[in-house]
This record gives C-alpha cells, sequence and structure tokens, in this order.
C-alpha cells in the first residue's frame, strides 16, 4: 500500500504530469475572471482560502514529508543540510499564500456587504510607534535570533571535500535559488535561460507598478479588485520561480535526469536523448531534401513561428480580447505586457513541445549559438 | 545629603549628566515622552511617531521587511568576525573554514552566517510577495518597489558570491554552473548570440579571455581571482550597493506616505 501510494507521487511529480496539473488548476484556484470564479466556487475551491482548508493543506504537505523523511532514497535529499532551506520555504510560502488569500477573500466579503476593509481603522485612531510597534520589532527579532541559533548548533553548515576543479561532482547544482534557472537550462539554452529571462524577471518586476493601473486595493489585501495583475504574478511567483526550484533541488539527479522523490539517485539510469531540430522535422523527415547550407533558408519556418508569435498574437489580441486593454493603457504598455505575457508563456510552451514532439529547437543556427 | 542616599543606583545612572547628554528623553512613560523618544533617536527615526492600528499588526506586514534588515545587520556581525579568520586564497580558504569549526569550541559562527543568509534570501521573497499582495506597490510607492525589485536582485549577488568562499567542491562547481551562463549573454559573452558581430576584420574582440564571464572571473576558470573577486564583491563591494539603495528604500517609505493602508 506503502509503495502504491510513494509510485503514485513519483509517477505523479514527473514535471510533464505536475506542471499541466498545475496550470489546468491554476484558473481555478486563482480565478482571473469572473466566469472562472463561477466554477471556483461551484467547485469549492474557495474553501481553500478558510482556515479549514489551510490545516487540511497543513496536514498533507507534513504528511508528505513525514513520508519522505522515512523513505530511504527521499531522505538523503531531504536532509542534506543546503535543502532544508527548500523544505522550510515550501512551508513559509504556502503558508503565507495562505494567510494573504484567507485575509483577501475575508476583505472581498466585507466590501461586497459594504462594509470597510479589515485594515480600515478612522484615521484618529492612530498608535504611538513606542510602544506599540517598538515592542513587536523587539520581539520578533529576538524570536529569530532564537530561530537561527537553535538552527545553526543543530545543524552543521556543509562542508564537501576540497575543491578541485578536475573532478566534477554528478549533479553539479547551483544554488538553491538560481534552480529554476538551471532547471530551465533543460529547455532552453543558456543565453535564454540564464540571461535573457532573468533580465526579463528583474524588469518585469520593475514594471508592475508602472503597468498594473488599477487604482483599487491599495494597501489591504483583495481579492477580487484584482483577479487579473494577482493571476499574473502568482503564474510567475509559483509557476516560473517556486515550481522550478523545488523540481530542481528536489526531483534532478545524476546527469539532471528526472528522479521521482522515492526513487534512487542512480547513475546508470538510461534516457533516451532523440531531441530533433525543428528544420530536421521540416527539410529531412517531411520534405526528404536535407537541410539547405544557409541557416536563414534552413531556419525560416522557425523565424516565421517565432515572429508570429511575438508580432501577430499581439495585434489579433488588440483587434479582440484585448482591445479594452490597449484603449486603457495605450499602445507601449500593452505591446510591453504581451510581451511579457508570451515570453512567461514560451517556457511551459516549450516544456510541452519537447514532451510530445521531442523538439530540440524552433529556431537552430549553432554556428552564431542563436537558439531558441 | 540623606536624599541622595535613598536614590536606586538604576535612577542615579539615568539621572546622570553622562546618560542624559546621550538620552534626551527619559524612559518614555507619558504620551509626549513616546512621540520624542522617537524622535530624538537617530534609529528609531526611521520609524514615524504614530502610525495607523493596521500597520502595527502582524498579520499585515508580517515584520518581513525589518527582519530582512535585522537578519542583513546579523551578517554583517557575523561576516567581519569571520573575516578576522579567513584568508581568501586557494591555499587558505577551505583550511581557514575547516578551522572555524574544528578549532574554535563551539564554532558556530559559520552556521550562522550561512543559514542566516538563506533565511535573508527568504524573508526578502516573502516580503516582496507580502508587497504585492497588499498592492502596496500602487502610487505613490511605484519607484520604491523598483528600488525593492533591485535590493532583491543584490541580496541574491551578495549570497552567490557567498557562496564561493568555503572553497570546497560545493562551492566552486555551484559558480561554475552559474558563471558558465555569463558565457552566453548576447553580445558579451564569447558563446552568446551576436558576439561573433563584434570583431575587427579577423579579430574576435569577445573572446574567452575577454568576454562578460572573464570579467567575472578574473580568468578562464573558477580559480584563485575569481576566490578573491567575490571575496571582495561579497564583503566589500555589494554592502556598499546594498547599504544605499537601503538607504534609498527605507527614507522613500517615509517620503511616500510611511507604510501602505486603506485610504
Amino acid at each position: 500500500m506503502l509503495e502504491l501510494i510513494k509510485n503514485t507521487i513519483d509517477f505523479l511529480s514527473q514535471p510533464s504530469i505536475s506542471l499541466t496539473m498545475i496550470l489546468v488548476a491554476f484558473p481555478f484556484v486563482f480565478p482571473p475572471t469572473e466566469k472562472f470564479d463561477v466554477w471556483h466556487r461551484k467547485l469549492k475551491l474557495h474553501k481553500i482560502w478558510t482556515k479549514q482548508g489551510g490545516l487540511i493543506g497543513l496536514v498533507f504537505i507534513t504528511l508528505y514529508f513525514f513520508l519522505g523523511f522515512t523513505d530511504e532514497h527521499f531522505s538523503l535529499i531531504l536532509k542534506k543540510p543546503d535543502n532544508v532551506p527548500i523544505i522550510f520555504i515550501i512551508y513559509s510560502v504556502l503558508f503565507f499564500l495562505w494567510l494573504s488569500m484567507y485575509q483577501a477573500y475575508e476583505n472581498d466579503k466585507r466590501m461586497a456587504a459594504g462594509e470597510p476593509v479589515a485594515e480600515y481603522y478612522p484615521a484618529k485612531e492612530k498608535v504611538l510607534v513606542w510602544p506599540d510597534l517598538v515592542f513587536i520589532e523587539f520581539i520578533a527579532l529576538i524570536l529569530m535570533t532564537v530561530f537561527l541559533l537553535i538552527w545553526s548548533i543543530a545543524l552543521p553548515a556543509p562542508l564537501e571535500q576540497a575543491a578541485n576543479p578536475t573532478l566534477s561532482p554528478n549533479p553539479a547544482k547551483a544554488p538553491w535559488y538560481f534552480l529554476g534557472l538551471q532547471e530551465m537550462l533543460v529547455y532552453f539554452d543558456p543565453w535564454i535561460a540564464g540571461v535573457l529571462f532573468p533580465s526579463l524577471m528583474i524588469l518585469g518586476l520593475m514594471a508592475i507598478p508602472y503597468f498594473d493601473r488599477n487604482k483599487e486595493g491599495s494597501g489591504y489585501y483583495s481579492f477580487a479588485q484584482r483577479r487579473k495583475s494577482i493571476f499574473i504574478f502568482l503564474y510567475g511567483w509559483l509557476v516560473l520561480w517556486i515550481f522550478p526550484i523545488v523540481v530542481g533541488t528536489f526531483f534532478r539527479g545524476p546527469n539532471w535526469n528526472f528522479f521521482g522523490p522515492f526513487e534512487e539517485w542512480s547513475v546508470a539510469k538510461v534516457v533516451a536523448l532523440s531531441n530533433v531540430n525543428l528544420s530536421d522535422y521540416i527539410w529531412v523527415k517531411m520534405l526528404r531534401i536535407g537541410l539547405p547550407s544557409n541557416p536563414l533558408i534552413r531556419e525560416s519556418v522557425g523565424i516565421v513561428f517565432i515572429l508570429a508569435y511575438f508580432g501577430v498574437i499581439p495585434i489579433v489580441l488588440a483587434r479582440g480580447k484585448l482591445r479594452a486593454l490597449l484603449e486603457k493603457l495605450g499602445p507601449i504598455r500593452y505591446g510591453l505586457i504581451v510581451f511579457l505575457a508570451l515570453a512567461m508563456m514560451l517556457l511551459p510552451i516549450k516544456m510541452y513541445l519537447r514532451w510530445t514532439l521531442n523538439l530540440k529547437y524552433i529556431i537552430a543556427i549553432p554556428e552564431a549559438f542563436f537558439n531558441i | 545629603m540623606a536624599d541622595n542616599e535613598r536614590k536606586s543606583l538604576g535612577s542615579r545612572i539615568t539621572g546622570s549628566m553622562v546618560w542624559t547628554s546621550i538620552f534626551r528623553t527619559p524612559f518614555p512613560t507619558t504620551r509626549s515622552e513616546r512621540l520624542k523618544s522617537i524622535l530624538n533617536n537617530v534609529f528609531l527615526h526611521l520609524h514615524p511617531a504614530k502610525l495607523s492600528r493596521h500597520a502595527v499588526k502582524l498579520k499585515y506586514t508580517w515584520c518581513m521587511g525589518g527582519l530582512s534588515f535585522y537578519l542583513f545587520i546579523v551578517l554583517t556581525i557575523s561576516g567581519i568576525l569571520l573575516m578576522f579568520y579567513y584568508r581568501p586564497t586557494v591555499e587558505y580558504a577551505y583550511t581557514d573554514i575547516v578551522d572555524l569549526s574544528e578549532q574554535v569550541p563551539m564554532g558556530i559562527m559559520r552556521e550562522i552566517h550561512r543559514w542566516t543568509a538563506h533565511m535573508m534570501v527568504i524573508t526578502v521573497l516573502l516580503h516582496m510577495f507580502r508587497v504585492f499582495m497588499t498592492g502596496s506597490y500602487k502610487p505613490p510607492r511605484e519607484f520604491n518597489w523598483v528600488v525593492g525589485v533591485l535590493l532583491l536582485t543584490l541580496t541574491l549577488f551578495l549570497s552567490f558570491t557567498g557562496y564561493l568562499l568555503p572553497w570546497d567542491q560545493l562551492a566552486i562547481w555551484a559558480i561554475t554552473v552559474g558563471t558558465n551562463m555569463a558565457r552566453a549573454t548576447p553580445f558579451l559573452g564569447h558563446e552568446g548570440p551576436g558576439a561573433a558581430l563584434l570583431a575587427i576584420g579577423d579579430i574576435n574582440l569577445v573572446t574567452m579571455s575577454s568576454d562578460v564571464r572573464f570579467a567575472l572571473l578574473g580568468g578562464r576558470f573558477v580559480g584563485e581571482s575569481a576566490l578573491l573577486r567575490f571575496y571582495v564583491l561579497h564583503c566589500v563591494a555589494l554592502p556598499f550597493i546594498i547599504m544605499i539603495m537601503m538607504s534609498v528604500h527605507f527614507w522613500r517609505i517615509r517620503r511616500d506616505g510611511n507604510i501602505s493602508g486603506p485610504l
């Protein structure tokens, strides 16, 4: 029975399956539109953001890690000293996600009933920073110090053999907060996964206040007033940042192969590498005439695809579904938002192309290190 | 004379000329003294003297910003202590780290530094998450959000540069993986798209010994000069920048109308 559960979890943890489940569930858990909200409530998913929902979630995650710590394979990974912060971050990210959504839903209820939000106090009701805030900070600081001291005494900092440039470990992993980028390296070349995407992430984050012109929902938790912006942010935060970190930390073993949490990290695991470029599909498999020598002709289909993806889709959307957005924000803001949104979608799209068609590159010009 | 003898030691100290010269206000008990205690103290005056009631609630702020700042201070102090013993050379770095735990009774300074660093990355990320979920980036605080994103980036770089310093297998290979991406930087990395365009005749300007990765490592691989560069970045350059940015961040919180809240 236990084996069956472990095998099921191993199976479900594969990125192709876990990501699909997350992507399908996402709009129902965080409904971006009123239509999804109807389903959200029909499926009773709003109960996640209640006290009972949070408690059930907590029990499930704890059971998962309990199973992990008692398993001979998973416990090896969980007990690595540098992986302990990841367990901590999973708990804290989910807890604070719940805490913010719980308060948002409480506030939404209050506002729907015409009451002020929970954060609202009449302007006259001010408190003095001494003692009301200074003491809270002091206590928080002491508790944090105690926590760090216990952690430091209980768990020695990792120290492996002295550096040896001739002996590379397998797998060689980046620090945990960059493992999301390393995970993207599976699907994209370093210039995209390691340089372009991180730059877009930083710039995109910085641009949020200039894109989100919704004046509502400033200074209090709320979801109903800011559905779309919260949906997009949580997609970036949970799906593009936290999820790849978890996959990269727990599920990537020797040769960066996927290993289910309860699977043994065996160097001998063989995964067939039969990835094919789009140009190979077209010139060799479909037309059977061999690759043209000029790289621009060879990759013309991929180039057209990418140009259409970033060039045509924004125009089509501007005439259709997103016309209101264009009119509200103007062409520059609209263009940048849609470009960043399309870039955010590029990762799952490439993942699915890899999983279904074994597609290696959409555009492959290794002569100029230009592969997408 | 008799009056003086009945005074306790504590009140003699707090009543002394030296004490009152340092702390202008006595231990605050009245409303005006409490207000003054914030205004007259350089550290406490990061805060306003009065706040809306919601702003001091833990469930609103999660205290994450304040804790991030506190963890930065813990990291600075423990980092300075570590700098007394640590020499950033290939010859000594690893053995110095070993000595920190082997030769010092109860030597946990490196543990404190490392776990605090992990913790700070987490608190900074969660602080960003809180600020987003309360919509606190909206005007008039939009620029402070930008500063905050820069602070997050700097926090990650600080943690990343520190990762190399123990000079063990974990360190050099994590940094190798991380910095290998830099060689693919468009135009500036020798394996990046467009780098071949930057050439004079047949001579490439962006090569393995002149690209952005070389600048970061001070060499073609993670070695002696990379260790020194990361040490200087970690202990001097990045803390210097992050402290300036933090000053801007805190200043702007006050200038932009203190902590966010419903109108």
